[in-house]
């Protein structure tokens, strides 16, 4: 068989494959499991980097499913946007799942583990399949996919976790209702469902109230699923619950993808001029991200929890996302993109350096993170520069998406949206400088010098290679741009 | 007049909807709440299959090979089966909602919110 030809399909079906027979293998030997899912996922990342490297050099992927043409069969179209998600989607899984290991094995009960690593897999499904789909149904069928796995890895987490978890199943679903009435009402209008189809058929109608509808369908169901403010309720409380290894996974993969349906619907289904002219979206999403910048970050001043703290900032994060594609140019939207690579690696780096200090410490309280660095120097230094990332401090990758971001936001001629970049930044500056002070500084009391005590080898070394990730990334954003994201840019900026 | 009779079933959708949409918000118990989630759903299931009926005889094609076909007669079957997809869903989704509660009554012994939110309260 052809492998790279089918690569589009291969990038789903073996993923979801594998979460059955995962079930199976676990029934015969369930130590076989972690690395059975090490190998899916690491199997994963070379097709997204093969399909990366077809888009780059022979352009945009169509593939038909089942042969069936477009607009009647499912297409998969994989351009430079959609192999850039893939490839941070599937990093991402790869790297959380090397990690989840010992921290799983300590937080959940050793007959759950091969159940654990299925919905794992299904998730990482899920998340490839909004990847890869061009049509707007197949997304809502994945987006469940992706839902209900998570639902489910938030559910094992700590004592409070299947509250947080059943709120956020009923918000995820308004979110998915939301965007299947969207679909309804722009497949009664155009009769379509794939997104090329769409984007062709719709420019016609764009004066109709129902497309109008449609759009705000979209938008608002989308925003509650990357918890975008005032949406966000349910993200607090789920991701802090949620077992370290899958906070860390679906804290830099969903809202990402979620921002990626994002970008879809407003740019591609809907021509920027729709978007940016048509109604006034510049304005309602720009200031909505302006009070999600804002509020994520004072929020995330005033929690003593530390994974808590990471979740606000999240949220403030999404909101950076949002407001580089509302000002509606070149720069904002290169920012944006730029920004759910750096953020992926910048969010999972501190949701697993949460999850080592809870392994050794069994705390998530900011207070017991006093005199760390004797006890786990290699942890603290790869939060420290995970912390100066998020900052934005150059020669950090936070730098560089913050740089075109507020390059974008002044070109727009926002100042506001610029100021309430720098000051989210000033306000992670105080909330990590805090936190750092606390970890250098403030030296254990009682025992003044605590002998080394690193976490496990197969939860460092994923820690600091994504340190190391921030660090490459920030060097090589400009070739990074050059080679995929210029070419993402949406025509009319 | 004509607009509420004769679209009956899309106000019956948005009613639906609204109810769904009122329990999940305002009641306090999480089973009513659930059930307010799936009359939400099955509410769409009642639009979409709204705009692909037809009344008056119309058919299937792919049913009937060698009659003429009729584009008036014809019966759009495409959003009745983007439902059974969007049934699968829901019946997840329930699923997974009603597994939560178990777990929920399991650690609280109980299932209205507000006796929830007391228990953590006076467990700080």
């Amino acid at each position: 068989m052809n492998i790279p030809a089918q690569a589009p399909a291969l990038i789903i079906i073996i993923p979801l494959l594998s979460s059955l027979i995962n079930i199976l293998l676990g029934m015969w030997r369930r130590n076989l499991c972690y690395p059975f899912a090490l190998i899916v996922l690491a199997s994963s990342v070379l097709l997204a980097f093969n399909l990366m490297n077809t888009v780059i050099s022979t352009g945009i992927i169509h593939y038909r499913i089942g042969g069936w043409t477009p607009p009647w069969g499912i297409e998969y179209v994989i351009d430079h946007l959609n192999a850039f998600i893939a490839v941070i989607v599937t990093t991402m899984s790869f790297i959380v799942s090397v990690y989840s290991k010992r921290s799983i094995e300590k937080e959940l009960r050793a007959d759950k583990i091969p159940y654990f690593y299925t919905t794992y897999l299904l998730l990482t499904t899920g998340l490839l399949g909004i990847t890869v789909t061009g049509d707007v149904f197949n997304i809502y069928v994945f987006l469940e996919i992706t839902s209900l796995a998570g639902y489910a890895l938030i559910a094992i987490g700590d004592e409070k976790a299947p509250m947080a978890s059943f709120n956020y199943v009923v918000m995820g679903t308004i979110g998915a209702c939301f965007y299947l009435l969207g679909v309804g009402y722009l497949y009664i209008m155009t009769g379509s469902l794939n997104m090329a189809d769409l984007q062709r058929l719709l420019p016609d109608l764009y004066g109709s109230t129902v497309i109008l509808v449609a759009f705000a369908f979209f938008l608002i169901g989308v925003s509650i699923k990357i918890a975008f403010f005032p949406l966000h309720t349910w993200l607090p409380n789920a991701y802090t619950h949620a077992p370290s290894a899958v906070s860390a996974l679906v804290a830099s993969t969903m809202t990402k993808v979620g921002a990626y349906v994002m970008i879809r619907i407003t740019f591609t289904v809907f021509e920027p001029r729709f978007s940016s002219e048509i109604i006034p979206m510049t304005s309602i999403l720009g200031w909505s991200s302006v009070l999600a910048i804002i509020s994520g970050s004072i929020l995330a001043l005033a929690q003593t929890d530390f994974k808590r703290t990471l979740s606000y900032i999240l949220i403030a994060e999404v909101g950076y996302i949002v407001m580089g594609l509302s000002v509606g140019n070149r720069s904002g939207f290169t920012g944006s993109v730029l920004h759910i690579l750096n953020d992926a690696f910048m969010v999972a780096c501190l949701f697993m350096v949460a999850g080592a200090v809870v392994y050794k410490k069994g705390s998530r309280n900011l207070d017991d993170f006093r005199g760390l660095n004797k006890s786990m120097p290699f942890t603290m230094a790869a939060f420290g520069i995970a912390a100066i990332s998020m900052i934005g401090v150059p020669p950090t990758a936070g730098f560089f998406s913050k740089w075109y971001l507020v390059l974008g936001a002044i070109e727009a001629g926002q100042w506001v949206f610029a100021g309430a970049l720098l000051f989210s930044s000033l306000v992670n500056a105080v909330i990590f400088v805090r936190i750092l002070e606390k970890v250098y500084f403030s030296g254990n009391g009682e025992n003044p010098a605590p002998s080394r005590d690193e976490v496990p080898l197969s939860m460092l070394s994923p820690v600091v290679f994504m340190a190391a990730c921030i660090l490459v990334l920030g060097f090589y954003s400009g070739d990074i741009i050059s080679s995929v994201i210029q070419y993402t840019v949406p025509k009319g900026f | 007049m004509e607009l509420i009779i004769g679209k009956y079933n899309y106000w019956i959708y948005i009613v639906l909807m609204m109810i769904g949409f009122y329990a999940m918000i305002a009641k306090r118990n999480l089973v009513k709440k659930l059930v307010g989630m799936n009359i939400f759903q099955t509410a769409i299931i009642l639009y979409f299959v709204s705009i692909a009926s037809k009344k008056g005889g119309a058919t299937i094609p792919i049913l009937f090979k060698d009659a003429v076909i009729i584009p008036e007669q014809y019966m759009n079957p495409l959003p009745h089966v983007l439902m059974l997809t969007a049934i699968v869903v829901m019946v997840s989704t329930f699923g997974v909602a009603l597994a939560l509660i178990i777990m929920i009554f399991r650690r609280y012994g109980t299932l209205e919110e507000d006796e929830i939110l007391e228990i953590e309260r006076n467990r700080k």
